[in-house]
């Protein structure tokens, strides 16, 4: 990033010699400091599990959520600044509502994806506004596509996903997802890989405190986005500390 | 377009009160000159009648819960136009809703108020709307509406347990609102209501009594009323949640009329 | 004339992926007087440190009631509080007419956040500076809330904000696990040794500093008022 600090990467609305556009870049190194976020589409649904950080032992355990319901059947899971992401998750929440009101069905992923990206570029275009500091992931199932899930960045650009990762980890728990059979498996199977990949991520030397967030929405649910049953998620967890604690023993062996 | 309003950010459903999310407005700007009476625009009349309109509901409280019923037929004036309204809706687990009157008004505030119950289950805090606080708030909403001179040509009756005790209330298309043990909407007013009371002065009813003494009145009425149906559906709710049943038939015999015909 | 160039407006993101003006913002709340909440079982305490600007001035307004079931304590731009509380008692008032019932605690702060975060993302605005404790009673029972200048809010079992509150988040943070089973004394005790613990140690609790304490309470409202 050579032209940094030139003057042409202050504002949204302007492009800097080599044709870059330096603020969006910026409002991405924000989600790079999040904690990681995940997303697997399996062949029954969507799963999404968030390593919330923890920065204070006051708050309440388990609050302070960072996947959130946009409709019945719409799941959002965020990274970067979660006041940014609330007004995604409001916008989100009002375009499905509307689509609702409009044609009396419940909104489809693909044009709820495709307001919600449109609502994000919006903020890169003007000086008086900046770009949201955060990435979303929104997912879905249903008996007539199937299940489905979009990134959407700062940017405003948009994708539909097997499998994604944002936040301070993703580079290390993209390779674990590339390891996955994701179209072959199950969402039930898909939670214990999804908590497992979050526990083996987390970097316990810069980030001491997190707590595991897990929901899905898939066939089994009826196409409704839920947040994870306890046992479920518990057995899930129990077997990610297992595998991690099995890494480190053979980590010992080895040295 | 302009016919159709704007579509996409209807009106808010009342005016003139504290508005949300509005930042502190200085005194002496542009929009606090601005004159707050009326416009002569304002007081057109819109709905002064209905179109499509159902009968009945009737509403019963019993010791552990509530029971609801209303028959099926959507009449066009006194023609028997449409034969399937159901106007039984479950809100929530602790909710359940009846109404009569114009049918499509009655679709247009259904489909907001449920759209207020995913806005809650998407908030996710595990609160659930209250049996009270929906007939408050569908009060607000008729009274609000009326004063603009265009109603919701609607009857609505609010069944549900709130607190462990059970909840019946009522909102007619003025805003008028008011809680009973015994509530009959329409034609129903004048000859259940007298049937509901003498039962239930005399002491509490269980829930199979209640059921009963619904399903009577609704064969009262269906002899009676002559824009009813002898198809109804019944609606209970208590404590364990709200039951809507499939619409049943009415076992009618008109042999009893001929007495009447022969006079 | 600035530490850097990206910290002159909230627009600006900085290489780094950082808001400088939000920051600075979060800067305000520790200029203010120290504020400490907690809650039990069944009580959420605020309790605040109220400073005179001079030996002719009332002390400062530090807490502030919202609802029967919702009060709030402040550190930073008092006139900032002002609008926001201003805001919240509206919503609360809306949600009671429309509802006839107390607005859930979360989902007042959840809007109060919302409201906040516009401000970060606006060049002809500015974050509030200020941030608040929010106690309050509902159906799910006590709640104590933080909010902060950059729109985000916690929710936390017990939480100090302000000028040298780092000592009573540390207090805070050592006696967390008994709180919940505290009775009103005790808790109200914890809360006034936490707030202690922000002062110099010369100044003494009972002499030199006017308090304010409010309870929350399934018992309806806030109601003791002790000076």
């Amino acid at each position: 990033m050579s032209s940094i600090g030139t003057g042409y990467d202050l504002s949204a609305s302007q492009f800097s010699p080599d044709g870059r556009v330096f603020q969006v870049e910026y409002a991405a190194k924000a989600v790079e400091n999040s904690g990681t976020v995940i997303g697997l589409r399996g062949k029954d649904g969507v799963v999404f599990a968030v390593e919330k950080l923890v920065t204070s032992k006051l708050y309440e355990p388990g609050a302070n959520k960072r996947i959130f319901h946009v409709d019945e059947h719409i799941g959002m899971a965020v990274a970067g600044l979660i006041s940014d992401a609330r007004q995604i998750v409001e916008t989100a929440r009002s375009e499905a509502s509307n689509y609702r009101s409009q044609y009396g069905i419940p909104a489809p992923l693909k044009y709820l994806n495709e307001r919600v990206s449109m609502y994000m570029h919006a903020y890169t275009l003007y000086s008086a506004v900046r770009p949201y500091g955060c990435s979303v992931i929104m997912g879905t199932w249903s008996e007539h596509d199937g299940p489905q899930m979009y990134m959407l960045e700062p940017s405003g650009v948009s994708f539909s996903y097997f499998g994604c990762a944002v936040g301070k980890a993703k580079q290390a728990a993209k390779t674990e997802i590339e390891k996955l059979k994701l179209a072959d498996m199950t969402v039930k199977q898909l939670v214990k890989e999804a908590a497992r990949i979050i526990y083996i991520v987390h970097d316990e030397l810069k980030d001491k405190q997190f707590e595991l967030e897990l929901s899905w929405v898939s066939k089994d649910t009826k196409g409704r986005h839920q947040v994870v049953p306890r046992e479920v998620a518990a057995e899930a967890e129990n077997l990610a500390k297992q595998a991690l604690a099995d890494i480190e023993d053979s980590d010992d062996g080895e040295m | 377009m302009s016919f159709m309003g704007d579509l996409m950010n209807p009106a808010p459903l009342w005016h003139n009160g504290p508005s949300p999310g509005a930042f502190y407005s200085f005194p002496g700007n542009a929009t606090s000159l601005r004159p707050t009476g009326h416009t002569v625009q304002d007081f057109r009349a819109h709905s002064a009648t209905p179109i499509t309109t159902t009968t009945t509901v009737i509403g019963l409280r019993f010791d552990k819960g509530c029971v609801l019923a209303a028959d099926t037929l959507g009449s066009y004036g006194s023609l028997a136009r449409f034969r399937d309204c159901n106007r039984l809706q479950k809100v929530n687990d602790l909710t359940l809703l009846g109404a009569g009157g114009d049918y499509a008004d009655y679709q247009y505030l259904r489909d907001i108020i449920e759209q207020k119950i995913i806005d809650e289950q998407c908030i996710g805090d595990g609160l659930q709307l209250k049996p009270k606080s929906l007939h408050c708030w569908l009060t607000r909403v008729l009274y609000n509406k009326r004063s603009k001179m265009d109603p919701l040509w609607n009857n609505y009756v609010v069944a549900g347990v709130q607190d462990g005790e059970p909840f019946l209330g009522s909102v007619d298309k003025l805003g008028t609102a008011y809680e009973d043990a015994t509530i009959a909407t329409g034609l129903g007013a004048y000859m259940a209501t007298p049937l509901l009371r003498d039962a239930t002065e005399k002491g509490p009813l269980d829930e199979e009594s209640a059921k009963a003494l619904v399903r009577k009145c609704m064969e009262v009425l269906f002899y009676r009323d002559a824009r009813s149906f002898p198809r109804y559906q019944l609606g209970v709710v208590t404590s364990a949640g709200v039951t809507v049943e499939e619409p049943v038939e009415l076992k009618h015999d008109w042999s009893l009329a001929h007495m009447i015909h022969m006079k | 004339m600035f530490r850097n160039q990206y910290d002159s407006d909230v627009t600006v993101w900085s290489p780094q992926g950082r808001l400088h003006q939000v920051e600075y913002a979060m800067e305000a709340v520790k200029l203010g007087s120290a504020t400490v909440a907690l809650k039990s079982k069944q009580f959420a305490v605020l309790i605040a440190l109220k400073r005179a600007v001079s030996e002719l001035s009332a002390y400062q307004k530090k807490i502030i009631p919202i609802d029967e079931h919702i009060s709030i304590s402040i550190s930073g731009l008092t006139a900032d509080a002002r609008m926001l509380s201003r805001f919240m008692r509206t919503e609360c008032l809306n949600y009671r007419y429309a509802h006839d019932a107390p607005m859930p605690v979360g989902r007042l702060i959840g809007m109060v956040g919302n409201k906040m975060q516009i401000c970060t993302q606006r060049y002809d605005k500015r974050p509030l500076g200020v941030g608040l404790l929010v106690a309050g009673y509902d159906d799910q029972g006590p709640h104590i809330y933080q909010t902060c200048p950059s729109a985000n809010f916690f929710d936390c079992r017990a939480m100090a904000i302000g000028a040298r509150s780092q000592s009573a988040r540390t207090y805070l943070e050592k006696h967390l696990n008994t709180f919940m089973d505290c009775d009103l004394n005790d808790l109200v005790a914890h809360g006034l040794r936490a707030l202690r613990d922000t002062l110099p140690n010369e100044v003494d609790l009972n002499t030199k500093v006017i308090l304010k304490i409010i309870l929350l309470t399934s018992l309806g409202g806030w109601n003791a008022d002790l000076l």
